[in-house]
Parts: structure tokens; sequence; C-alpha cells
């Protein structure tokens, strides 16, 4: 059973709370109509139901969050899953400020471009590779301080003479790897950034996520894979290891 | 390789006639102090590799060792003493920022040994709690404007989320890593027995350690370590961590040498991969954005937690309360420079932040003059040594103290503060399994429940002196304080009086 609410004018606390209290009913499919910018929704459920949200949600979407899956029929604004440990976003339009800001695990997927901050401190563990893939082009310090995971950006709707990213491109990256389709200059990346082609293996990690994300937005995979990748990742796990006199 | 400059900062004496060659000191030191001179014959020591933690003297059985500050000294001068001269050379062979372990050692003003309390006389008796009721019991959370009851008394105004406090004394934030396991378990096991909370730092919580939750203050922080739905179920409030007192304004990097198979499960971080916390949260920038964070975890945690922001001490500490107090922060917590911590760079440690006694006064001056004391709770923590300074903490205005130095000391740490090396003899601030094995988690438990019992027998009876039978009476019961040999301008913030007046 899908449960519909329409959320116009509803308090981001009273909307979150009904979903919460239908969840805990037994419903695991959720419509919500007119959303207008109320936050955390998907934070705080214990379990995995899938939302759909039309309209605009507001900051923190699923924050906190550990398996809740959500479809956004429009755009998002900042802290989209913030520190998410698992779950999948997708947001057909496009994102504000740090997307998926410390996440441990699960997928963000963004059709169009993402702000600043893309992919801060993402983080793996274990079994857990968080990832996040952006459509269109991705704002200044992209994967800052990026410890794991992957970030791709696609720039599929970027003209010829946009940039793929912004400038400081991966400042402080100590894991993780990022796949940009096209080129970066290097002035674009932090100093603990290195930049190389695709392995093999590179390339059937890209294709599986890139299958994946072609399948959920409805785009052609041969188009997408087609073009030359841009690898980026750290050049050193310990970038502050020799700051201090012992 | 150049010679260093540096000369020993400790010599170790050895009595020879006590030493009897066992060897125990050279198997116990992890800095290597001590070995086995081939030429002499006998067990001999490098006073340059010595950091005066003790531990060979207290376990020496025939009690032959002895450190002390070394004799020799650079030419008497007041402005180059052997502090900088040394720091130089440090600096000028490494290229390197000077790390430290443990609080601000400067000689700044301590004002808990400025200030004298009240005790009654002739008038408004003295209480003996020995033998009257004397109530220490604390709650730390949102207070409502007004209570309303129904005709039957029962109360109808919503109470929001309280943390209850046995002692308005608590544990600071100590994460796994940064202390040991059998630490962490300590300061655990003893709030629960105390009735009290410990913290778990930026560090994550060792799932081991999920009973203890009802007396446990999970941590989020600007790395976001080992946060997750999961945590923050395990917890009985939430704490974001803005700043610390031992270095305002800067992250925190864990080494990867720290990051064990155990520590890497509860960071939730590849093992061996260093641990990096950023100097602010990315998603904070302004007081609506703390707003959000609070927010994000009350939604996560169902408003049945209170959340805590703590702050590091700085100039304009009143402000910034007063700002997290409107944020929807439950408890504010005010850590001053007296700080310690596991590893800080020395000179911010030892330049930034203020004395921990003036924020107290100052921030609870402007939330009481804004009419918004009663929407948080002020906790300080900061170089808190004994029950008077947490009870003149009280009397400036704080509703309870976190101490986390002392904690450490009751466990053993003698202060050599080399917490960074993560080569701690006593255990503590190691994650050495050899080392770490050296604490005895029940022993040192049972050391800082000790320490709290004592204290509150002594607030009690400080308490008594007073005229006082609940603790609740002190808070910011400024009167009963009088400052000895301060200006005016800190008598002033401080809002006390000079003795004799």
């Amino acid at each position: 059973m899908i449960k519909t609410i329409d959320a116009y004018g509803l308090y981001y606390k009273d909307l979150n709370n009904m979903i919460k209290k239908y969840y805990e009913k037994g419903i695991q499919e959720f419509r919500l109509k007119r959303v207008s910018g109320q936050r955390y929704i998907g934070s705080g459920i214990h379990g995995k139901p899938n939302i759909v949200i039309e309209g605009t949600p507001g900051n923190d979407l699923a924050a906190f969050s550990d398996g809740v899956n959500i479809t956004v029929k429009g755009n998002a604004q900042d802290a989209v899953g913030n520190t998410m440990n698992d779950g999948n976003l997708i947001i057909h339009g496009h994102a504000g400020d740090t997307v998926g800001y410390s996440m441990r695990g699960g997928k963000i997927y963004i059709k169009s471009y993402a702000g600043y901050r893309v992919g801060i401190h993402l983080k793996q563990y274990q079994d857990k590779i968080p990832v996040i893939i952006i459509g269109g082009r991705a704002g200044d310090f992209l994967g800052e301080y990026m410890a794991g995971g992957i970030i791709i950006v696609l720039g599929l709707d970027v003209a010829a003479d946009e940039e793929l990213v912004g400038s400081y491109c991966g400042t402080g990256m100590h894991g993780g790897v990022m796949y940009i389709r096209g080129n970066v200059a290097p002035y674009k990346l932090g100093k603990e950034v290195k930049s190389d082609t695709l392995s093999e293996s590179d390339m059937k990690v890209l294709k599986k996520h890139l299958s994946d994300y072609c399948n959920v937005m409805g785009l052609d995979f041969k188009k997408v894979v087609s073009k030359t990748f841009t690898k980026l990742y750290a050049y050193n796990k310990r970038p502050y290891g020799k700051l201090y006199a012992y | 390789m150049s010679l260093s400059f540096l000369t020993p900062e400790f010599i170790v004496l050895r009595d020879r006639e006590r030493c009897n060659n066992c060897g125990l000191c050279i198997k116990l030191c992890s800095f290597q102090a001590h070995y086995y001179g081939e030429k002499q014959q006998r067990v001999v020591s490098d006073d340059k590799k010595c950091v005066n933690c003790q531990y060979c003297v207290v376990k020496c059985p025939k009690n032959a060792l002895i450190v002390k500050k070394h004799p020799l000294e650079f030419r008497q001068h007041d402005y180059w003493n052997d502090t900088s001269i040394k720091d130089i050379y440090k600096q000028a062979e490494t290229g390197g920022v000077l790390l430290t372990g443990m609080g601000n050692d400067k000689k700044f003003p301590i004002y808990w040994d400025k200030m004298v309390l009240n005790a009654s006389q002739v008038t408004n008796p003295s209480i003996d709690p020995l033998r009257e009721p004397m109530e220490l019991k604390t709650f730390l959370g949102k207070k409502p404007s007004r209570l309303e009851v129904d005709n039957k008394g029962n109360l109808i105004s919503h109470m929001p989320p309280q943390l209850e406090l046995e002692i308005p004394v608590m544990f600071g934030g100590m994460s796994f890593g940064s202390i040991s396991y059998n630490a962490f378990k300590a300061l655990a096991t003893a709030a629960k027995e105390a009735g009290t909370y410990f913290n778990t730092g930026e560090g994550g919580l060792h799932r081991d350690f999920y009973d203890f939750a009802d007396n446990t203050i999970v941590q989020v922080a600007s790395g976001r370590f080992g946060v997750n739905q999961e945590y923050l179920d395990h917890s009985a409030a939430v704490e974001i961590k803005i700043g610390q007192g031992a270095k305002p304004g800067i992250g925190g990097h864990l080494p990867g040498e720290k990051v064990g198979e155990e520590v890497s499960k509860t960071r939730m971080i590849p093992i061996g991969s260093d641990a990096i916390s950023p100097a602010p949260h990315h998603d904070i920038y302004s007081i609506e954005d703390l707003r959000q964070l609070i927010y994000a975890i009350k939604e996560t945690t169902d408003y049945k937690k209170p959340v805590l922001v703590k702050i590091a001490a700085v100039h304009n500490v009143a402000a910034i309360a007063s700002g997290i107090a409107r944020a929807g922060a439950d408890i504010i917590v005010i850590d001053g420079f007296r700080a310690g911590t596991g590893a800080a760079p020395t000179r911010i440690r030892d330049n930034v932040g203020i004395p921990i006694e003036l924020a107290i006064a100052a921030v609870d001056d402007r939330l009481k003059d804004e009419g918004i004391r009663n929407q948080v709770s002020i906790v300080a923590s900061g170089g808190i040594r004994n029950s008077s300074d947490v009870i003149k903490a009280i009397a400036l205005g704080a509703d309870a103290v976190s101490i986390a130095t002392a904690a450490l000391v009751a466990m053993g740490c003698h202060m050599c503060q080399k917490c960074y090396t993560g080569k701690c003899n006593w255990g503590i601030t190691t994650q050495n399994p050899e080392l770490v094995k050296r604490l005895d988690p029940d022993e040192a438990a049972r050391r800082l429940i000790n320490l709290l019992r004592a204290w509150s027998i002594e607030i009690k009876e400080m308490l008594g002196g007073m005229g006082i039978n609940a603790i609740e009476s002190l808070k910011g019961n400024r009167l009963m304080l009088r400052g000895i040999g301060l200006s005016e301008v800190e008598l002033k913030i401080l809002g006390i009086s000079h003795a004799g007046e």
C-alpha cells in the first residue's frame, strides 16, 4: 500500500512524525506531494521505507539515515544525505551544497548539477562504499577531506566552455576515488590529489555504477560511458603525517 | 646526521646500593630510557629519553629510582628561558609544528585560587551533612519558563528531556583512540556506578559498551567518526562538538598508527588510516546552521534526548553561548583554556582561549540578562582539579562540571604530557596492547568512583558550611564568593566582591 501525504503547509516536525508513525504501522511506501522545503525527511526512521517526494525537500534530506530510499521528483537543497550510513537517494534535478557530508554508505544520484563541498569527508568502511554520482557539474571543494568512497561527475548538461568541477577539487583528500567524465585542469586540483587515466579495474567499477545510474535516470549508458574519464585519487593516505616535530 | 643541540629535560638517578640490576625498568619503559650497559655491566639510563612519567619509579621493587628536573641550566635570562630556547632547537632540527599533550601549563592567573567561599556564622546556621539531608542531584536540560499543574497537582507542562546526575560532575569527552580500551571501560563503569555520565569524544562507541548507553553522552564532531543511527540510539544525550579548550579553532588528527583493529571498528574507518577531523563542521557556518544540526539530531532521536553543544571558551563566549541557546541546544558545555587533550599544537594549547572561571560568569550573566538562562544548562570544564573548583564553578553560574584530566590522574596519569606519542606507560593514552594491559579497568573504575565519592562528601561539607542544603541553591549564587587580589575589572567580570567587602 502506498500512503500519500499532502505536505503543503505542514511543519517539518509534523510531516516527519506522520511518516514515522505510518511506518511503524507497517506502511513501506510513501508518496509526499507538494513538499516545499520541509527538512530532515527520512531522518530517524529505523527501517528501509521507500519515499517518493514531489516538490522540493528542505535541507538535511535523510540526515543520519540508515537504509531509507528516497526519490525526489524535483530539486533538493543543502546537505542531502548528511552523515548517511546506507540507503539510496535519487534526485531528478539539482542539489545544493555539502551533498553526502561524511556519508559512510549508500548511494546518492543527482541528475543535474550540485553545489559546493559535495562529498566532503566521504568515508568507507569494510563493505560500505558510498557512491555519489552527479549528472551535471559540481561546485568548488568537491571531495574535500575525502577519506573513501566514490564520486563520479558526468557533466552531461554542461556547455562546451564550462568546467566540470570547481576549484580546490579534492583538497585534503586522503582516500577514495573520483571519476570525472572529461579532463580536469591541474590548477583545479588540491595539492593532495593525483590525476590519472583509468585502469581496467577502475573501468569495471565505473561501468557498474554508471549502468545503474543510467538505468535509474533513463539515460543512454553507451553514450555516457563513451567519453574518456579522468581518475582522481590521493597521493598519500596520511597527508599530514609529517607536520609535527616529535 | 647532525648533532642535536637538545639536552635532557630530566635526570634519572639510580641508587646503586639499591638497584639489583633486575632489569624490570628496562622492560617497563616504552620510551626505552633504561638499558643494560654492556660496558658498565649493569642497568643504566638514558636521560634524554626519560619523559618523567614515573612509571618505573613507582614499579621499581627496590625503590632505586628517582627522576628529577635536569640541573643543567642555560645562563640565567628571564626572557629567553630554557623552554623558549629548546623549542627553537626542536623546530630547527625537524621543521615541524610542536606537539604536546594535556592542558596549558603556563603561568596564567588561576582564578579558582583567588576566590574564597563563605561560611555561616551565628545567623543562618551551618548544616552538618553527616546528619542532615543534603541534595547534590542535578538535572541538566531545558527548563520550562513556567510550570502548570492540574487540580490534583499533576504536572501538565511538557518537560523537555533531562540528564539526571547524582553528583554535578561528569566525565569529559575522551575518545577510544586517544585513550585506551581499558581507560574507556573504566570511565563507563564509574559513570554508571556513580550515577553520572561519560562522553565518547569523537571516536565512536565500541559495541562492547552498549550496556552503558544510559550513562553515555555520544559526540558528533566535524569528522563524524563512528556516527550513525545505531550510535545515536545508544546514548543518553548527544553532544555536538564545535570546539575544545585545549585547541580552540582547530581540528584533530588521530594518526594512522593509533587506528588498530578495535579503533577501526569503533570509528568505522580502515585500519591504519589517519582520522582527520576538520576544524569546522562544514554544515555549520552560522547559528542558523547550528540549529539545523541540533534539530537533525533531535529528529533522529525523536526529541527524547538532550542535545549538548560544546565550545571552547574564547573572547566572545557570552554572545556565542546566547546564539547556541537560541539555536535550541539543551545544554552548553564551555571548555576553558586549561583543558587537556591527547594531542595539540603547543602554541595553540598555550595561547588560545580564556580561563573558564571568567567564561562561566560571562555566559551566566549574559543568559540571565537576556532572560533565557532557563532554556539551557551550563556545563563548565577545562582544568577542574578538586571539589572546591567544582563548587566555585557552580557558584559562578555553572549547573555542573566535567572532568577529564582529573579522571586520568585518578587512573594513574602522572602528567608527563606525552599522550600524543601513544606510548603511555600507564596504559591510559595508548593503543599498544602490552601497555593497555597495565591498566586494570576495574581497579581504575574503583579509583574514579572513590574520587567522585570523596568530592561529593567535600561538596556537601562546603555547602553545609554555607548553610545551603541543595546544590541547586548554590547555582549562580555569587554572594558566596569573594575575590582576593583581583583587579576591579576581574571582579566585575566574575560578578563578585572583594574579600572584606
